[in-house]
């Protein structure tokens, strides 16, 4: 029982004997601890800034998604790599309205589905004021839910304006002060090309958006898809579709696929002419981006921090053999050579783990500055949910301090191998 | 031999330290029989040479015997190992150097707390223990200061504090006056002396006759051996005799 209680108090003692002990003795060698632990420094703090860097951009791509839904699916039609129609004309492979009819009974995993066409960019005008190139797509209802742009002032598009096709739309905030609309400007007609269409609602802006999709220069305005339809030749169409959850996302890839395979009359073993993809897919492979680049980042960091303990070693010999008297001295008055190699392991460690700890400062700090210069330069805001998340710290301190340990050993039995008689002897 | 009382504290039976240089054997002690009591004050005298720097090692069990038997407190510590060793000198022995061997970052109380940080007991009470042990040297007014704000025969006394501190068997001084002046010297060697009446057993190598003189007993060494083993006053009527001989000592 004794033993019991004496063992923690004994490791305790010698632990805080030695850690006083090592931090005296950086205090007493700033300079000289300062650089050598640059190396450390150095490794840690750009390994925490790329990591930072990583989260805050993981984190960004995943807050951007989420507003745009991480259920959310994208169809376009696109020409196969390979097969005879990898030659074909856009015109040909272009989805048709009716390929998509009939979706929904047959992919019993997609929550939601809406097709789109792009009209074109269109000068819009109200009385004697107009503004040009406004991006006009006919949309169907389950769009907006879809794509996350809630309507703020007035009602969204309605399946009855669908089904009666009307001439009716949805404008951005900035296309009305631009014609210089009221704030209410519901049942107000502007004029769309040729054709005039009666205002239902005011649609949210399209959040800023690091894709490159954040298009705050020009205004959008909506229209049913019918119309769109009607008001081309031959227009281009895309569906947007949302799975029933994150866990089915793969499976209404797939019943999707499988579907307009079928709609499309294409022949088993011939590709695709289309393309499925969910958000979820996205990030998937940026998240294997992201783990390759922290690898590399890591392997250079790991020679960096090689270079960084082979200093401390060398620093650490030299403390040895300047130290050589005292440690005689201790030995003669009782410390074990135990003691002594703890003495001078912790005080490694403690070294790497100052290193480690102006290191992670340092990477913070390098953060923040790049994230200004990227803003000052392109005036966008890219790594400002930059972050060191926990684990990285531990990492780095871990890191730092096996890099003590590991180079600091030689250097301990070294000095706790020493002869007190000859080190008392030593000039 | 001294007639003196109480225990023993040392026992010597035998001691030989020899030196493996290339082939040659060298006997730096061959074959010491030596009983030291408590309380007794000891200077040890000899040539550079003589073997006496090494008996000092060995006493402080700071080097170990080739062979023979040497028992410090009762304890056989022949075959003892590396750790109990360190430990025996940390209570038992206590060290005072030629050049005193203070560390200079710290301050003269951090000093002679030094020894009670390997030791088991004496940890909790450091600070106490440490201060108790400069007021016994005279030091109460020099706890803060550092070796390189201190004299000579101060920092001699800081390393005599430092010493006693954990209650040695016997107190180990190697030349303990080499590097002062003569009048630091006596003021070391009173403090020995009065040391001795408070009832420490002093062991003191030296070389010079008067700093010997403050001894009980005199153990003169010639290589390796122990050569005449007297009370002061037997030593001090040997050396009137054949006085001639005795010139020589010094080195």
């Amino acid at each position: 029982m004794r033993f019991l209680i004496r063992v923690p108090i004994m490791f305790f003692r010698l632990l805080y004997q030695s850690v006083y002990l090592a931090l005296s003795q950086i205090w007493a060698n700033k300079t000289r601890s300062m650089l050598t632990t640059l190396g450390i420094i150095i490794g840690v703090a750009s390994v925490t800034a790329v990591i930072a860097a990583l989260s805050g951009l993981k984190a960004k791509i995943l807050t951007q998604v989420e507003s745009l839904g991480t259920n959310t699916i994208f169809i376009s039609a696109r020409r196969p790599d390979r097969g005879p129609l990898q030659h074909a004309s856009w015109w040909s492979i272009r989805f048709q309205p009716e390929q998509f009819e009939n979706l929904l009974e047959h992919c019993p995993s997609v929550a939601r589905f809406g097709r789109q066409t792009w009209v074109g960019r269109y000068t819009v005008s109200h009385r004697d004021k107009s503004s040009e190139n406004v991006t006009v797509r006919g949309v169907e209802p389950a769009c907006h839910q879809i794509d996350s742009r809630p309507v703020t002032i007035g009602r969204p598009l309605s399946v009855i304006d669908e089904m009666q096709v009307r001439q009716v739309c949805l404008i951005d905030p900035k296309l009305r002060n631009d014609l210089h609309l009221d704030r209410d400007c519901i049942g107000q007609s502007v004029l769309v090309g040729y054709d005039t269409f009666y205002i239902v609602g005011v649609v949210e802006p399209r959040p800023e958006n690091i894709f490159g999709g954040g298009d705050q220069e020009r205004s959008e305005i909506f229209i049913p898809f019918k119309v769109g339809l009607k008001m081309q030749r031959y227009p281009s169409i895309w569906a947007l579709a949302e799975s029933r959850s994150a866990d089915v996302s793969d499976d209404a890839l797939a019943e999707i696929r499988f579907f307009l395979r079928r709609t499309r009359h294409i022949k088993p073993g011939e590709p695709d002419t289309f393309e499925v993809q969910s958000l979820q897919n996205e990030l998937q492979t940026f998240n294997e981006i992201t783990v390759i680049v922290t690898l590399v980042a890591g392997g250079i960091v790991g020679i960096s921090l090689l270079v960084g303990g082979v200093g401390i070693m060398n620093i650490m010999l030299v403390s040895v053999s300047e130290r050589t008297r005292e440690i005689g001295l201790r030995k003669a008055v009782g410390a074990k050579n135990s003691a002594i190699l703890t003495q001078f392991m912790i005080e490694s460690i403690v070294l790497c783990c100052m290193g480690g700890l102006v290191g992670i400062v340092f990477g913070q700090l390098l953060i923040t500055a790049i994230d200004n210069i990227v803003k000052a330069a392109f005036h966008v805001t890219v790594l400002d949910m930059a972050y060191i998340p926990a684990w990285a710290i531990a990492l780095s301190f871990a890191f730092a301090g096996s890099v003590g340990i590991f180079f600091g050993m030689f250097p301990a039995i070294k000095a706790a191998r020493l002869d007190p008689i000859e080190a008392l002897r030593h000039e | 031999m001294a007639k003196q009382a109480g225990k023993v504290i040392i026992k010597l039976q035998a001691v030989k330290r020899i030196y493996k240089v290339g082939v040659e054997h060298i006997h730096a002690l061959d074959g010491i029989d030596l009983k030291l009591h408590e309380n007794e004050y000891i200077a040890v005298m000899g040539h550079s040479g003589s073997g006496k720097s090494t008996l000092m090692n060995v006493l402080g069990c700071l080097d170990r015997a080739t062979s023979g038997y040497y028992e410090l407190d009762g304890y056989d510590t022949t075959k003892m190992s590396d750790a109990a060793l360190a430990h025996v000198r940390n209570e038992r022995i206590g060290f005072v150097f030629q050049s005193f061997e203070l560390l200079g970052q710290l301050t003269a109380l951090k000093n002679v707390e030094m020894p009670l940080i390997y030791s088991r007991d004496g940890w909790v009470s450091r600070k106490n223990r440490a201060k108790k042990a400069l007021q016994r040297v005279g030091l109460s007014d020099r706890v803060k200061h550092k070796p390189n704000q201190l004299s000579g025969g101060e920092k001699q006394r800081v390393a005599i504090a430092r010493a006693l501190v954990c209650n040695p068997s016997i107190l180990l001084a190697d030349e303990p006056t080499g590097n002062l002046d003569s009048k630091t010297s006596e003021d070391i060697l009173k403090l020995f002396d009065q040391l001795h009446s408070e009832g420490q057993t002093i062991i003191m190598v030296t070389h010079e006759d008067d700093v010997a003189h403050h001894a009980k007993r005199i153990i003169s060494m010639k290589d390796g051996l122990i050569n005449s083993d007297q009370s002061t006053k037997e030593y001090n009527g040997s050396r009137h005799v054949t006085g001639k001989k005795s010139k020589e000592a010094p080195s």
